[in-house]
């Protein structure tokens, strides 16, 4: 068979499995708003979807990614559970590498709703195995909400706490904010000057621009206050450091976490979550004494993450392709849904790259 | 089949090349009148001059239009994606200076680095309900260079002039654009955030790269580069 046909084959298979496991088939429209996608990816998408422009619609996006209109699908129909599937082809500038392909097949499950997270979080993972069984592929796995529930438990201001959650999808500056709550590295010289100002507004004229003075006094309001601060610990820097490195099987996680919570008892229900997720993979007969957890695994990716993450790799293949990936996004339902929470979790698998990772397993002659 | 050498076409940019290629010994001259996009390269010995824009000529130079050309570092980034392996700089020039900087209003006493502005405009897309806004025509160089800082919560908004205005205009709240002394950024209120160099540029020298010419035409390139003294 061409490669194209295997790829069709494989495509056909892979979603008429997930439709077996009760998913609903849905086919999003190519063209996309792009105002929206804009607004909630940033700049990132901007660099990687192609966008167009209509005269009566504005400008539009060659879908990058089926998340945004299956959730918005979801969420217009006014449903409270249910899982989808779907099949068809996204599109992706690539920057840096023409031998990258820019347009790809992606077959995937979703589930959206469910009370459980532990129970859909494993579904999909298991759906994601099962689909992919048999071949010699490497699972990486972790949990974002990990690192999010030990920057909750920092003994620190809600402030400081917002400003490392919001940049827990920027690991640098992550680090960069988080030694400087720590103390360890200083202020800014700049900042000191300003706050050794009585009234640093007293002279500043040409007031242009959206952002309001009283914009900016607030701002020198908080810088004020957040000057005053007591840093964060070291105790805590070391922690939040240790498990921003944690790269274990699952059994060493759970001990290292354990001793982690002893200092830091916020974590503590992240455990319990990793916990009840791991007891469900298991009952769906999914050893998963070997299987690997990385608590920064899935930052850099995709900004809306923040809960369980896998991928499932090639490591035959040159590029370590990713064949599978996907993970819990609960902030990204939020933020569509202005606030209204909406348990959300997924995975895709490109068959392209499987027919791939097929053919070096076992060529087909 | 000559060797085509790319040159800016107009103003001070222009005049500065033929200087600097004169003071090497190569004498281009311009032929015919003021307005006429001709000049002339003599002794060339198979070198042909054209005079292009010099937004152009990162893309002539990648499309193996032209084999050398002269523009600024900035146009060459911002245009050409992998750019080292498009073309090699073979001279910097020495005029031309420009930096692309990002800026934001002088009012903004409270925003001196990029870490500021960053959480600036966290708080500005909470308070305003959209993302803050750049304007800029160097679309993808802020975007990496942000990228590479941790910068969120922005947006890119394209100007392709008079991007000092878009301020006070408030279809921006910030803006990053090439700058040499300063002057037009002051007149508007703006002020450079100390850490928002984005890039270093001066006029250079390019060679395209991608390529392979005949053995007659590589002779007659290496024999010009010769001649210039590089």
């Amino acid at each position: 068979m061409a490669q194209t046909d295997l790829i069709f084959t494989e495509t056909e298979r892979l979603h008429e499995f997930f439709q077996s496991l009760g998913a609903l088939s849905v086919e999003p429209n190519l063209l996309q708003p792009a105002d929206l996608l804009l607004d909630l990816y940033g700049e990132d998408i901007r660099a990687r979807a192609y966008l167009t422009s209509d005269p009566l619609r504005g400008d539009l996006m060659l879908r990058p990614d089926y998340t945004v209109p299956v959730v918005q699908n979801h969420m217009q129909a006014g449903a409270i559970a249910a899982s989808y599937t779907y099949a068809g082809k996204v599109f992706r500038k690539q920057e840096t590498d023409i031998d990258r392909a820019n347009e790809y097949i992606q077959v995937g499950y979703e589930i959206f709703g469910a009370r459980d997270p532990a129970q859909a979080d494993a579904d999909v993972f298991c759906a994601m195995w099962q689909a992919l069984d048999g071949l010699p592929l490497r699972v990486q796995t972790g949990d974002i909400s990990v690192l999010m529930a030990a920057v909750g438990g920092l003994r620190t201001t809600g402030e400081r706490k917002a400003a490392l959650l919001r940049h827990i999808w920027r690991p640098q500056r992550f680090m960069f904010l988080l030694e400087r709550y720590a103390g360890i590295s200083p202020d800014p010289e700049s900042r000191r000057q300003l706050l050794s100002i009585k009234n640093p507004l007293a002279h500043s004229k040409h007031n242009i621009g959206l952002r309001s003075t009283v914009e900016i006094e607030d701002r020198i309001t908080r810088l004020r206050r957040d000057c005053q601060v007591a840093p964060i610990s070291k105790t805590e820097l070391d922690l939040l450091t240790g498990i921003t490195q944690l790269n274990e099987t699952y059994p060493n996680t759970l001990t290292r976490l354990r001793d982690f919570a002893v200092d830091l008892p916020g974590i503590s229900v992240a455990i319990v979550r990793l916990e009840k997720r791991l007891e469900e993979i298991e009952k769906r007969s999914i050893n998963t004494s070997a299987l690997m957890f990385e608590a920064s695994y899935g930052r850099t990716s995709m900004e809306y993450y923040d809960g369980f993450v896998f991928g499932f790799y090639d490591d035959s293949d040159k590029d370590l392709s990713l064949i599978a990936t996907g993970g819990r996004y609960d902030a990204l339902t939020c933020r569509l849904g202005n606030g209204s929470l909406l348990p959300a979790v997924g995975g895709v698998v490109r068959p392209d790259l499987l027919v791939k990772a097929r053919g070096q397993a076992c060529p087909l002659n | 089949m000559s060797v085509k050498l790319g040159i800016p076409s107009k103003g001070r940019l222009m005049e500065k090349t033929l200087d600097w290629f004169r003071s090497r010994g190569v004498n281009l001259s311009r032929s015919g009148t003021e307005r006429e996009y001709s000049v002339e390269i003599k002794d060339g010995n198979g070198v042909q001059l054209v005079l292009l824009s010099a937004g152009e000529i990162p893309r002539e130079l990648a499309a193996g239009r032209i084999q050398l050309g002269v523009t600024g570092t900035d146009l060459i980034r911002e245009k050409l994606v992998n750019w080292q392996t498009i073309v090699d700089p073979i001279a910097e020039m020495d005029f031309g200076y420009a930096n692309l900087i990002i800026a934001v209003p002088t009012c903004w006493v409270d925003v001196e680095t990029l870490d500021d502005f960053d959480e600036v405009a966290a708080s500005f897309r909470k308070i305003h309900g959209f993302r803050l806004r750049i304007a800029t025509k160097y679309h993808r160089l802020v975007r990496e260079f942000l990228k590479q800082e941790g910068v969120a919560d922005y947006q890119i908004v394209d100007s392709q002039g008079a991007t000092e205005g878009t301020v006070k205009n408030q279809t921006a709240e910030a803006i990053a654009d090439i700058t040499s002394s300063g002057q037009t950024l002051k007149a508007n209120h703006l002020k450079i955030l100390q850490d928002g160099l984005v890039l270093e540029s001066q006029a250079t020298l390019f060679r395209a790269k991608k390529y392979n010419l005949d053995q007659e035409r590589a002779k007659v390139l290496a024999h010009f580069i010769q001649s210039v003294g590089l």
